[in-house]
C-alpha cells in the first residue's frame, strides 16, 4: 500500500517518523498512568526480580535442587533451633535444599505462564477475529464451542485433559491453555464486533484491503488493550492451575522442583515440619500476587473510562 | 417473561449437546485399550475383552454408542463404577449433598463478608480502610487455596487444636442420613454435641472455599458501588438532604447489586473447581474428592458421569441467575 501512490520517499519517511512519535507519546502516557498505581509498580519490580531469579537460577541456588543430603532430613530453617546455616530455608523429607528448589521452581512457573499465555492468546486471537469478522454460521459455531468449554469448571476440565494426554508439565500447560482460551476468543470477538463498522475500517475496505489485512492489520491493533489485561490475568491463573495440577499429582512429576508438586510431597509432614509446606506456597502466592498487581495497574492505565474518574 | 425463559433454555440445548459429546468423547480418547481401562483389568483374555466391550456397547458403531449414551442419560443411567460396582448416578447423589453443604456455606460467608466489605471500601474510597480491604482482597484472589487450607490446618488444628483435620463429623456420632446435609441431620438426630462437631468440621473447609469468591465479590461490589455513587440520582438524593445511610442503602446499593448478582452466579464454577482442591485437602467426602480419586483410580465411567453432571449443574445455576437477573433488572428482559 505504501509505495503504490506517487508519494515521494520523503513523505513516507515523514509519516513514519510521525507514527513513531505517536507511539512514543502513547507509551509515555501509558507509563504516566501505570506508575501512579504504587501497587502495580511494586508488582512489576517483584516480577522483574522473579524473572532474574529464574534466568540466573544455577548461579543463585546454593545447592543442586535434586541433591539429597542423607545426613540432613527435614532440617528446619536456619533461624529455628536445629537449623543449619547452609540450608537457609531448611530441607525436605529426603534432604534436598528447599531454597534451591524454590529458585529452580521459579523457572518452571514462569515458563508455564509464558507458554500458556502464548498458546491461549495466539489461538484465542485468531479464532476470535475470525468469529467476529465473519459473523454468521462460523461465528455461531465457534462461540457454541467456547460455551461448551466454559460450561466445565476449568480445573476439572484441565484434570480430564491431562488424564487423556498423560500427566506431566507440558501436557498440563496444553490443558490449561485450552481451558483459558475461550476468554481470549470472547474478548477478541467482542472487540472486533465493536470495531468492524467504524469509519476507518470501512475506509480501508473501500481502499481495497484484503480480508486478512482488515482482520489482522486494521482491526486487531485497536482491540489489544483488553487482551493485554486478560493475558496478565491468565498468566497468574496458569501458574495457579499448574500448581494445583501438580498438587493433585497430575502436573509436573516428582522430583521436578515445581512448587505445586513440592507442596504435594510435603503434605504428610504438615504437622511436623511447617517449613516444607509454607515456603513453596508462599512462592506461588507472591508470584501470583505480583502479576495480579501488574494486571490491575495495566487495566487502570489502559481503560480510558477509569482514567478520567 | 415466559418468552425470555424459553429463549434462554433454547440457548442451552446446543451447549448441553456439546457437553454430552465432550463427556462421550472423553472415554474414547483415553490412551490404551478401552476394555482394559473400563474393566480395570490388565492383560485380559480376548474372550473376556469381547465380553467387556459388548457389555459396555463398545462393539457398536460410534453413532449408535452415542445414541445409547443419550438414551441412558434421559433414563438416569450413567454407567456403573467398576470400583464400587454401584451406579454412577447413585454415588453422585449420595456425595453431592456434602459438596452442596460446603459450597452453600462458602457462598454465604463470601456474600456476607464480601458485600459489606466492598460497600465500605467504596464509601471510604482512598482511605486506609479501603486500601487495606482491597489489598486483602487481592491477596485472597491470588491465593493458592490448596496451600491456604494446609496453613489453616497447621495453625488451627496443629498449633491451637481447635478444629479437626478432616472429615465431616466425629466418628463418635452415628445417625441416619435424612437430608445428606450434616448440619441439619446432626440437629435432627438429637445427639448431644453432634451439631457442634459438624460445625467444627465444616468451618475450615468453608473458609478455604470461600476465599476466592469472597475476594471477587468484594472487588466487584466496590467497583459497582463507585460507579453508582457517581450517578445523578445519587447526587439528587444527597442534595434533597437524605441521610448518607439512606442514600447508600436505598438508592445506591439496589442498583449496584445488579452486576454483583451475576458475579455471584458465576462463582458456582469457581466453587466446584475449588471443591476439588478443598475436599482433597480436608478429606471431605464430596464429589470433588470423588472425581479426583476416580481419575487416579482410572474409574473412567465415574469421571464421564461426573463431568456431565457438574456441567449440567453449572448450566442450570447460570440459567437461574440469568432469570433472576431478568427479574431484578427489567431492562434486560425487554431487549
Amino acid at each position: 500500500m505504501t509505495n503504490t501512490s506517487p508519494v515521494t520517499k520523503a513523505d513516507t519517511s515523514k509519516l513514519e517518523a510521525e507514527s513513531r512519535n505517536a507511539t512514543k507519546a502513547q507509551l509515555t502516557e501509558f507509563w504516566h498512568y501505570f506508575s501512579q498505581n504504587k501497587g502495580a509498580v511494586i508488582g512489576l519490580v517483584i516480577f522483574a526480580l522473579l524473572v532474574l531469579t529464574a534466568v540466573f537460577a544455577p548461579l543463585l541456588a546454593p545447592h543442586n535442587p535434586d541433591f539429597q543430603y542423607r545426613d540432613s532430613f527435614l532440617v528446619p530453617p536456619f533461624w529455628e533451633e536445629g537449623g543449619k546455616a547452609t540450608f537457609i530455608l531448611g530441607t525436605d523429607a529426603v534432604g534436598r535444599d528447599i531454597l534451591s528448589r524454590l529458585i529452580f521452581g521459579a523457572r518452571l512457573s514462569l515458563l508455564v505462564g509464558v507458554m500458556v499465555v502464548t498458546i491461549a492468546l495466539t489461538g484465542g486471537i485468531i479464532i476470535g477475529v475470525v468469529a467476529g469478522y465473519m459473523r454468521g454460521a462460523v461465528d455461531t459455531f465457534i462461540m457454541r464451542i467456547m460455551d461448551i468449554i466454559l460450561a466445565f469448571p476449568s480445573l476439572l476440565l484441565a484434570l480430564v485433559l491431562v488424564a487423556i494426554l498423560g500427566p506431566g508439565l507440558i501436557n498440563a500447560m496444553i490443558a490449561i491453555a485450552i481451558v483459558l482460551q475461550p476468554h481470549f476468543v470472547r474478548l477478541t470477538r467482542a472487540a472486533v464486533l465493536a470495531e468492524r463498522s467504524r469509519d476507518y475500517v470501512v475506509a480501508a475496505k473501500v481502499a481495497g484491503a484484503s480480508h486478512m489485512r482488515l482482520m489482522f492489520k486494521t482491526i486487531l491493533p485497536n482491540c489489544l488493550a483488553p487482551l493485554i489485561v486478560q493475558a496478565t490475568l491468565s498468566f497468574s491463573n496458569a501458574i495457579l492451575d499448574a500448581a494445583a495440577l501438580g498438587f493433585l499429582g497430575m502436573g509436573a512429576q516428582p522430583p521436578t522442583p515445581e512448587w505445586g508438586t513440592m507442596l504435594a510431597e510435603a503434605r504428610e509432614f504438615i504437622l511436623r515440619a511447617w517449613w516444607v509446606v509454607t515456603f513453596p506456597g508462599l512462592a506461588i502466592l507472591i508470584t501470583v500476587l505480583a502479576i495480579n498487581l501488574v494486571g490491575d495497574g495495566l487495566r487502570d492505565a489502559l481503560d480510558p473510562k477509569l482514567k478520567r474518574s | 417473561m415466559l418468552r425470555f425463559l424459553l429463549g434462554r433454555l433454547g440457548l442451552l440445548i446446543p451447549t448441553f449437546i456439546g457437553v454430552t459429546l465432550v463427556s462421550f468423547a472423553f472415554i474414547r480418547l483415553l490412551p490404551g485399550d478401552p476394555a482394559e481401562l473400563l474393566a480395570g483389568e490388565r492383560g485380559i483374555s480376548p474372550e473376556r475383552r469381547a465380553e467387556v466391550l459388548s457389555q459396555l456397547g463398545f462393539d457398536k458403531p460410534y453413532w449408535q454408542q452415542y445414541l445409547d449414551y443419550i438414551f441412558g442419560i434421559f433414563q438416569g443411567d450413567l454407567g456403573i463404577s467398576f470400583v464400587s460396582k454401584k451406579p454412577v448416578l447413585d454415588e453422585f447423589m449420595t456425595l453431592f449433598p456434602a459438596t452442596a453443604e460446603l459450597a452453600i456455606c462458602a457462598i454465604i460467608i463470601a456474600v456476607c463478608v464480601g458485600i459489606p466489605a466492598g460497600i465500605f471500601a467504596a464509601v471510604k474510597r482512598g482511605s486506609v480502610a479501603d486500601q487495606a480491604i482491597m489489598g486483602t482482597a487481592l491477596v485472597g484472589y491470588s491465593m493458592p487455596i490448596f496451600w491456604w487450607g494446609l496453613l489453616l490446618i497447621i495453625f488451627f488444628s496443629g498449633i491451637l487444636g481447635w478444629t479437626p483435620v478432616s472429615g465431616r463429623i466425629s466418628l463418635m456420632f452415628f445417625f441416619p442420613q435424612v437430608t445428606g446435609f450434616m448440619l441439619i441431620d446432626s440437629l435432627l438426630s438429637g445427639e448431644k454435641g453432634a451439631f457442634l462437631s459438624a460445625v467444627r468440621h465444616l468451618i475450615l473447609p468453608s473458609i478455604v472455599l470461600a476465599t476466592i469468591p469472597l475476594a471477587v465479590i468484594a472487588r466487584q461490589t466496590r467497583s459497582a458501588m463507585l460507579e453508582v455513587l457517581g450517578e445523578d440520582y445519587v447526587r439528587t438524593a444527597r442534595a434533597k438532604g437524605l441521610p448518607p445511610r439512606a442514600v447508600i442503602g436505598l438508592h445506591a446499593l439496589r442498583n449496584a447489586l445488579i452486576p454483583v448478582v451475576t458475579t455471584i452466579g458465576l462463582q458456582v464454577g469457581v466453587l466446584l473447581a475449588g471443591a476439588i482442591l478443598t475436599e482433597t485437602i480436608f478429606s471431605w467426602p464430596g464429589i470433588g474428592k470423588w472425581l479426583v480419586d476416580s481419575i487416579s483410580r482410572r474409574d473412567y465411567l465415574v469421571v464421564q458421569g461426573g463431568l456431565l453432571l457438574i456441567a449440567g449443574i453449572i448450566m442450570l445455576v447460570n440459567l437461574i441467575v440469568d432469570v433472576l437477573y431478568g427479574l431484578i433488572n427489567p431492562r434486560i428482559r425487554h431487549h
